[in-house]
């Protein structure tokens, strides 16, 4: 087989359709023109394998996500369980179809759509297929509503990546998290889909009832019912930390999230000042927002009171905020290259995600729009964390003594080279 | 063309593709940006610019040698405020409800610089007949791309063209929205105007590699 694609790859040398076919044969095998021997120190960490990492950390999330889309839909028809069991209520082969045969086909849409294009533009570029797809098609199923229609997602990814990524020159070019312009295009052009309480519950759509009963099923997520006044919760923390509430299909596991940001973090493909700092962030916007309700400055009637005296740590546990800190941030294309230009970049993601949050109900998820408006400004930051280290380095130059001081000095440093 | 000589027939047409205002010299992007959600609105726009542009062009090419230069933009915007204003009056008279729609838009066009700069470029410099001419290439020109624009963004962002649901029904599920289909709320707002226009700047440039610019 190996040997069959490695003469197949020289009978397509030059001709149109050799990047499509060079892509499927990297990738099932390593290329026969690489150095066997020799003096070439060979890295194991290309682009692929930095791919594959990510896509590893996310595994988890989608299969959990898969249970909790069939979790969702169980206790919406038949009401919560009253004592909780992990294996008899959750981990079950009914969960599981459900959210595989709801979840599956937006993989497929995501991966067939989005690589189709790449494949497109390689072979009329005529340069190689790029790997940048991987994460991407991986990212989009997980952060969206589970019944969002596969055709939307079709043309939602084909935007995406044609006008995220292709236009600006391809994977590594590209301005804007290509994930999350899929995200933002879907949210802008089919605002029901993506938000409201009938998504998030498969089946809810298309008018399932409760067992029993003529009610539609519905299912709002906690930033939802939050941006409507709701004082209490219908989950307790430990529901949000483990992720048995409704949301987009990845990114309601925080215990998973928190696992792949460890593990990103060990293998050092993802920046752990982002994400430090992306928390630091949301932090300190959180704990404003509870110290002007703690200090009485906000009226009970206020519509943003329910949201502003969330508590401050518990906005990392609801909505996609720890998922986007940990793997939409971290992208190492748009985001920031400088150490301390990551800190301000993380840092700022984090604090306008739970600004955006509380102050426009409209969007009750603001990390997207978070980190899209930070992807802007990243090379900016990184601009200044620049200059100002090219002029703290000046100003350490005039102030420096420069040897040889004396011209002793210099006759003795002279005879010593000579 | 047997009308036109082959010169006063490329002032007409170089504006519509390879010269074009909008694509090429990328003049006029505000309105094209703003009123273009409609087809209706685009068209109308597209009408009163002619109006202006080729009326405006002839009268500063018949005065073209009596003003003087140093109170020429002064002139000039006396001519596009008179026209401006005649084409206002006209929509509020016959049309107020599309006139509502364009809002400030018809008034803005004293400040399209389409027309000022075909006033300092062409008109100050030609004669009346060739300033026409060259006031309807433009005009026509930036209208084409006015209408593309307003074409997919009605047909995509609302179903309709012209007002007409082209596509069904979206409340009783007839047509292409019993199948499931919705409109895209994203081809209502203004971004979506400049990456429609960006497509067609790409697509134009792709078919017609030598207007390129280098970098």
């Amino acid at each position: 087989m190996k040997d069959k694609l490695h003469q197949l790859k020289l009978k397509y040398e030059g001709k149109k359709m050799a990047p499509a076919f060079n892509a499927l044969h990297t990738f099932l095998y390593t290329p026969n023109e690489t150095t066997h021997s020799g003096a070439h120190v060979r890295g194991a960490d290309d682009l692929k394998r930095t791919m594959n990492t990510v896509i590893m950390a996310l595994v988890p999330c989608l299969i959990f996500g898969m249970f909790n889309a069939g979790y969702q839909q169980y206790i919406a028809i038949n009401g919560a369980p009253e004592t909780f069991s992990l294996f008899n209520d959750f981990l079950t082969w009914s969960n599981f179809l459900v959210g595989l045969t709801t979840i599956l086909p937006l993989v497929i849409v995501s991966y067939g759509i989005g690589l189709g294009i790449e494949f497109l533009f390689a072979v009329i570029k005529g340069h190689e297929v790029e790997e940048g797809y991987l994460v991407t098609g991986m990212l989009v199923p997980l952060i969206v509503p589970v019944d969002t229609p596969l055709w939307m997602l079709a043309i939602a990814v084909a935007f995406g990546v044609v006008i995220g990524k292709e236009v600006f020159g391809g994977t590594g070019m590209n301005i804007l998290n290509p994930a999350l312009t899929i995200r933002a295009f879907l949210f802008f052009a089919y605002p029901t889909w993506m938000s409201g309480d009938k998504v998030w519950v498969h089946g809810a759509v298309e008018g399932l009832t409760k067992a029993g009963s003529t009610d539609a099923i519905s299912g709002e997520t906690v930033l939802g019912s939050l941006a409507q006044g709701a004082a209490d919760l219908s989950y307790s923390v430990s529901d949000m930390f483990y992720g048995f509430i409704p949301g987009s299909v990845g990114e309601t596991s925080k215990i998973l999230i928190l696992l792949g940001a460890l593990f990103l973090i060990f293998s050092k493909i993802a920046s752990w000042r982002i994400m430090v700092s992306g928390v630091l962030g949301a932090f300190a916007m959180g704990l404003i927002f509870n110290g002007i309700v703690d200090a009485g400055w906000l009226p009970t009637y206020s519509k943003f009171y329910a949201l502003m005296s969330f508590p401050y740590w518990q906005h990392l546990l609801v909505g996609g905020l720890a998922f986007g800190i940990v793997f939409m941030a971290t992208d190492p294309v748009t985001g920031s290259q400088t150490n301390r230009g990551k800190w301000i970049y993380g840092f700022l993601i984090g604090f306008m995600s739970v600004m955006i949050r509380v102050f426009n109900p409209g969007y009750p998820e603001g990390v997207f729009l978070a980190i899209l408006l930070m992807n802007v400004f990243a090379p900016t930051i990184d601009h200044y964390v620049v200059r100002g280290n090219i002029k703290k380095r000046l100003k350490r130059l005039k102030t420096a003594t420069i040897y040889p001081k004396t011209s002793d000095e210099v006759d003795s440093l002279k005879t010593e080279t000579a | 063309m047997a009308l036109l000589s082959k010169k006063d027939s490329k002032l007409v047409l170089d504006p519509l593709a390879d010269n074009n205002p909008i694509t090429i010299q990328v003049l006029g992007i505000c309105s094209a940006l703003a009123i273009t959600a409609e087809l209706k609105a685009s068209v109308v726009m597209a009408l009163s610019v002619l109006f202006v542009l080729s009326m405006g062009n002839v009268a500063i090419s018949l005065l073209r040698n009596i003003i003087p230069s140093k109170i020429r933009i002064i002139v000039q915007l006396v001519v596009v405020a008179a026209l401006v204003i005649i084409v206002d009056q006209v929509l509020k008279a016959f049309a107020y409800e599309l006139s509502k729609t364009l809002s400030v838009f018809v008034g803005l066009i004293i400040t399209n610089c389409i027309i000022m700069g075909r006033f300092e470029a062409f008109a100050l410099g030609n004669g009346p007949k060739k300033a026409f001419l060259d006031g309807i290439g433009n005009a026509l020109g930036y209208g084409i791309i006015l209408v593309i624009v307003g074409f997919f963004r009605e047909l995509l962002g609302s179903g309709t063209l012209f007002g007409f649901k082209v596509l069904g029904d979206p409340v009783n599920k007839t047509g292409l929205y019993a199948i499931g289909y919705e409109n895209n709320g994203f081809m209502i707002i203004p971004p979506a105007a400049l990456i429609v226009l960006g497509i067609i700047i790409w697509v134009q440039r792709s078919r017609n590699r030598s207007l390129i610019e280098e970098a």
